[in-house]
C-alpha cells in the first residue's frame, strides 16, 4: 500500500479534564488514501483523541496540523469546513424527520425561499445507494432499524466535502453483513484518496480494514505498526498491557442438581420480546448475549416489573407477578441498569443518598432517617467495594465510571439480594476495575447467589458466565455452555447465519 | 488514584454544614435589601413595619413551602391562587350555613373541612398528573381555571362574606392576634416551615421526593413508588394552601373572585429565589421562607419610597423570578 501526503497530524497532544490527564503526548499522522486504526480498551483515550482531531475539544497542550500547517479549530463546524468529518457512534438524528431531511439538516437545498424536497430526496437516495443500501429517502428515521440509521448518519457525514473521515466504533450495532457493506464504503473512500481514521476495539475487523494501527493504553500511545505486521492477538496484548488470562477469575459452575431459583416461561414484552423462557440455578452465572436491540434488556426489565409483560415467572418454585420493581426487590432480585447515569445513580446527589436509596427502610428509626447509620454504611461500602474517592460528600456524578459502577453494586447489595441482574457490567470502565467487577461477580456466585450478566462483549460473556443464552430479534434462539461457549458459536446464534445455512 | 488511608481522612465533621454560596445567596440578598430599605426610609426598619411585613408575607410563605415539595419533585402547581380562593369561599359558606351559634367549635370544624378540601384539590391535581400522565403545567393550568370559576359561581359574581359578626370577632385573632408579641400568622408559617423541613430532610418520604425530582428513572429503578410520591407532593401543596386560607379568612372575612390572584407567581418566585431548582432534585424550605420575605420587603420598599410606582409591583415580581433564574443558570455553569 503506497502512502499519500500527510493530511492531518497531531503533534504531542495532551488533554486534561480538571486534574485528570486523559491523554498525553500523542503523535499521530493521517495520510491520504490510508486507513488508520486507533485501538484501545474503554477509557484508553480513543474518544478524546478523536474529539481533539475533529474540533469537539481543544488540546491542553500540543497542536493539530492540516497539510503541515498548525491550526486551531473553533468547533466541529469549523473542522467540517476544513474537510474533517466525524461519524458518531451514537445515532444523532431527528427521529421525526425523513431520511433526506436528516441528511440535509442545517444545509437544506433551497429554491428561492422554499426548500427543494425533490432535489434533496434524489440526492439523498443516491447517497444512501452509494453506501450499498436501499432506503426510501422520504421514510421517517424512527421507522428505520438501528443499522439503517447508522447508514443514514454516515451518508449525512459524507454529504459535505471531506478529506478526512473519522469513524467512531461504527460496527457496534451492525450485523456482519452490514459491517461488510460498511467496509466496502471505507475501501471506496480510501481509493478516492480520503484519509480514514477508524476507531474500534474489534480487532479482527481492524486487521481486515486498516493499513496502519496505533494502540492507546491509559491515555498514552504504546505502539504504532503497519497492520500487516500485527495479528489480532498481538493487538490485544498491546491494548491490555498484560496477560488477558488473569482478567477473568476461575469460577466453577454449580452442580447440575442445584436448585432453580428463577424460572421464566413464555414471557413476552410487547414490541420487544416474544415467548422467552429460561431458568437460573443457585450459584450460577447466566450470560445473555446478542446484538444491540435484540431485546435482552427489555426481557429482564419485563420480568422484573420495569416494563409491562406477560408470561410466567417463578422464584424458588413460587409463581410471582412483579407489578413494580419494588415487588421484585422484595423477592430478593436486584437489577443494575446498563444506563448507570440515567437509571442507576442520581448523579446530582451525594454518595450517601445514592447508596441507601433502594434500602431506606433499613435506615429508619420511626419516622426519622438515621443519617449516622447511613454514613457508616457508606464507610463500609467504600472499603468493601474499593470505591476510590478523595471525599465522601461529593456527588455521584463526580466519580469515574468504574467507581460509579462500584457504588451502584454497593447500593444494590444493601437490599441483600439472592439474584443479581447486571446489564453491561463493564461498559465505559477501565481494565483494572473490570477485573475487580469480574471477581465480585464470581464471588457472588460462589457465595450461593445467582447472577445474570447481560453483555455485548463476547469475551466478557465467555470469561465470566457458566452458560450463555443468546437472543436475536426478541427471541431466545439458543444456549451455549462448556466447549460450545465460543465467540463464533455466539455470533452465529446472534446474527442468525446458522438459521440461513441450515 | 487515592489510597485507602487517604479516603478515611476527608469527611467533614458535620456533613452539609459547609457554607454554600447557593444556599446563602437568598439570605444575603435579604440582608442587602434590608440595608437598602433602611437607607431609603428610616421608618422601614421600625419594629411595627417589620412585623407588618412578616405578617403580610405569611400567606405566600405558607403556600410556597408547599410549592417547594412540588417543585423539588420536579412538578409545578399553577393552581394555588385559584385553589386558595376556592377553599376560602367554600370555608365561609360552610361557616355561614352552620347556624347562629358563634363558637370556637364552629370555627374548628370549618378549619378541618377547609384542610380536607385543600387535600382533595391537591389529590386531584396529583392523580390527574400521575395517573393520566399529563404535564403538571397543563393539569394545574386547567384546575387553575376550574377553581377560579367555581369561586365566581359560588359567589354568583359577587363576594362571599362571613355573615355572623360574632363569629368574625371570635375568628379575628387568628390573623390579628399575637402570642408573646409575635403575630399568630408568623408563628403559623414558622411552624409550617419547621414541619416541612423535618419531613423533607429527615424522613424517607422527603428523600423520595428529592430522588424523584433528581431523576425519575433512577427513582423508579430503585424501587420508589414514583407516582405515589409525586401525588403526595400535590396533597402537601393543597394542605399548605388550606393552612394559608385559615389565616387569610379572618383578615377580611370574605372571599372574592380576585382573592389569591397571581399568588402562584409569588409562590413559585419565592421558591426559586430561595434556591430550589425548578428542574427538581433540591428543596430549600428555609430559602423559600426567605424568598417570600424578599418579595414582601421589595413590595414594602416600593410603597415606602417613590422609586417605582407601587402599581408596578407585579412587574417587579415578574422581573425578580426571571433574574433569579438567570442567576441560578450562571451558578450552574460555574459549578
Amino acid at each position: 500500500m503506497t502512502s499519500g501526503n500527510i493530511v492531518l497530524e497531531g503533534r504531542g497532544l495532551h488533554r486534561s479534564f480538571g486534574p485528570v490527564e486523559v491523554l498525553s503526548g500523542i503523535d499521530l499522522v493521517l495520510r491520504a488514501g490510508e486507513v488508520h486504526a486507533v485501538i484501545g480498551e474503554n477509557g484508553a483515550g480513543k474518544s478524546t483523541l478523536m474529539r481533539l482531531l475533529s474540533g469537539h475539544l481543544e488540546p491542553t497542550k500540543g497542536t493539530v496540523a492540516i497539510d503541515g500547517a498548525p491550526c486551531v479549530f473553533r468547533g466541529p463546524v469549523d473542522a467540517e469546513h476544513r474537510g474533517i468529518v466525524l461519524v458518531h457512534q451514537e445515532i444523532l438524528l431527528a427521529p421525526h424527520l425523513s431520511v433526506a431531511e436528516n441528511i440535509f439538516l442545517g444545509r437544506e437545498k433551497r429554491r428561492g425561499f422554499v426548500v427543494d424536497d425533490a432535489v434533496m430526496n434524489r440526492e439523498a437516495a443516491a447517497a444512501v445507494r452509494e453506501l450499498g443500501a436501499d432506503i426510501d429517502p422520504t421514510t421517517t428515521v424512527d421507522r428505520l432499524s438501528i443499522a439503517q440509521r447508522q447508514l443514514v448518519q454516515i451518508a449525512r457525514a459524507l454529504a459535505v466535502e471531506h478529506r478526512v473521515v473519522i469513524f467512531d466504533e461504527p460496527t457496534a450495532s451492525l450485523t456482519p453483513v452490514e459491517a461488510d457493506a460498511l467496509f466496502d464504503v471505507i475501501r471506496g473512500l480510501r481509493a478516492r484518496g480520503v484519509a480514514v481514521l477508524y476507531i474500534s476495539h474489534r480487532l479482527p475487523e481492524v486487521k481486515a480494514i486498516a493499513d496502519v494501527v496505533t494502540v492507546l493504553r491509559d491515555g498514552r500511545l504504546v505502539a504504532h505498526h503497519r497492520c500487516d505486521q500485527l495479528e489480532p492477538v498481538d493487538m490485544a496484548r498491546l491494548m491490555v498491557g498484560r496477560d488477558m488470562a488473569n482478567l477473568y477469575p476461575v469460577s466453577a459452575p454449580p452442580p447440575p442438581d442445584a436448585p432453580i431459583v428463577l424460572e421464566v416461561r413464555d414471557v413476552s414484552v410487547p414490541g420487544f420480546v416474544q415467548n422467552a423462557s429460561f431458568h437460573l440455578r443457585k450459584g450460577e452465572i447466566l450470560g445473555f448475549g446478542g446484538l444491540i436491540g435484540a431485546g435482552r434488556t427489555e426481557l429482564l426489565e419485563g420480568v422484573l416489573g420495569l416494563r409491562p409483560s406477560s408470561g410466567e415467572v417463578r422464584v424458588k418454585g413460587e409463581p410471582v407477578r412483579f407489578r413494580t420493581v419494588a415487588d421484585s426487590m422484595r423477592a430478593g432480585i436486584v437489577y443494575l441498569s446498563e444506563d448507570r447515569k440515567g437509571k442507576g445513580l442520581l448523579v446530582g446527589q451525594d454518595l450517601r443518598t445514592n447508596l441507601t436509596l433502594s434500602a431506606l427502610d433499613r435506615f429508619r428509626r420511626g419516622f426519622l432517617l438515621d443519617k449516622a447509620r447511613e454514613w457508616s454504611a457508606l464507610d463500609r461500602a467504600i472499603a468493601a467495594f474499593d470505591i476510590r474517592t478523595r471525599r465522601r460528600d461529593i456527588n455521584a456524578g463526580q466519580l469515574s465510571g468504574g467507581n460509579q459502577q462500584k457504588l451502584l453494586l454497593a447500593k444494590s447489595m444493601l437490599i441483600e439480594p439472592e439474584i443479581v441482574v447486571i446489564d453491561e457490567p463493564t461498559r465505559g470502565i477501565d481494565i483494572g476495575t473490570k477485573a475487580e467487577i469480574y471477581r465480585f461477580v464470581a464471588k457472588l456466585a460462589a457465595d450461593g447467589k445467582a447472577v445474570i450478566v447481560i453483555s455485548s462483549e463476547l469475551q466478557e460473556l465467555i470469561g465470566v458466565a457458566h452458560r450463555v443464552a443468546v437472543m436475536r430479534a426478541g427471541r431466545i434462539v439458543g444456549e451455549v455452555a462448556g466447549d460450545r461457549m465460543t465467540e463464533s458459536d455466539i455470533v452465529v446464534l446472534a446474527t442468525g447465519v446458522a438459521a440461513e445455512a441450515a | 488514584m487515592t489510597n485507602a488511608s487517604e479516603t478515611t481522612l476527608a469527611r467533614p465533621a458535620r456533613p452539609g454544614f459547609r457554607i454554600d454560596l447557593r444556599t446563602a445567596a437568598p439570605f444575603i440578598a435579604l440582608a442587602v435589601l434590608l440595608v437598602f430599605g433602611a437607607l431609603l426610609n428610616p421608618n422601614f426598619v421600625s419594629a411595627a413595619n417589620l412585623i407588618n411585613v412578616l405578617t403580610r408575607c405569611a400567606f405566600i410563605a405558607i403556600i410556597a413551602v408547599g410549592a417547594t415539595f412540588v417543585i423539588a419533585a420536579g412538578g409545578l402547581d399553577l393552581s394555588v391562587g385559584s385553589m386558595a380562593a376556592f377553599i376560602a369561599g367554600s370555608m365561609i359558606l360552610v361557616m355561614n350555613s352552620m347556624g347562629s351559634e358563634a363558637s370556637v367549635g364552629v370555627i374548628a370544624l370549618s378549619m378541618v373541612i377547609a384542610l380536607g378540601i385543600g387535600a382533595a384539590c391537591g389529590l386531584a391535581n396529583g392523580l390527574v398528573t400521575t395517573v393520566g400522565r399529563i404535564e403538571p403545567f397543563i393539569v394545574t393550568l386547567g384546575t387553575m381555571g376550574i377553581f377560579r370559576a367555581l369561586v365566581i359561581w359560588l359567589a354568583e359574581g359577587g363576594s362571599i362574606a362571613m355573615k355572623d359578626q360574632e363569629l368574625r370577632a371570635v375568628y379575628r385573632p387568628v390573623y390579628f392576634g399575637t402570642v408573646a408579641g409575635i403575630p399568630i400568622p408568623v408563628l403559623v408559617f414558622l411552624a409550617v416551615a419547621a414541619v416541612a423541613a423535618f419531613i423533607l430532610y429527615k424522613t424517607r418520604f422527603g428523600r423520595h421526593v428529592l430522588a424523584v425530582g433528581s431523576n425519575e428513572d433512577v427513582a423508579r429503578y430503585s424501587g420508589i413508588p414514583v407516582g405515589r410520591v409525586r401525588t403526595l407532593t400535590y396533597v402537601v401543596q393543597g394542605v399548605c394552601v388550606a393552612i394559608a386560607v385559615l389565616v387569610y379568612v379572618p383578615r377580611l372575612g370574605a372571599a372574592t373572585p380576585t382573592t389569591g390572584l397571581l399568588w402562584e407567581l409569588q409562590a413559585i418566585t419565592a421558591v426559586v429565589i430561595g434556591g430550589t431548582a425548578l428542574r427538581g432534585g433540591t428543596g430549600r424550605v428555609w430559602g423559600t421562607l426567605c424568598g417570600a420575605l424578599i418579595l414582601e420587603v421589595v413590595g414594602n420598599i416600593m410603597v415606602l419610597s417613590d422609586l417605582v410606582s407601587e402599581y408596578l409591583i407585579g412587574a417587579v415580581q415578574g422581573a425578580i423570578i426571571i433574574i433569579a433564574m438567570l442567576v441560578q443558570r450562571s451558578m450552574m455553569r460555574r459549578a
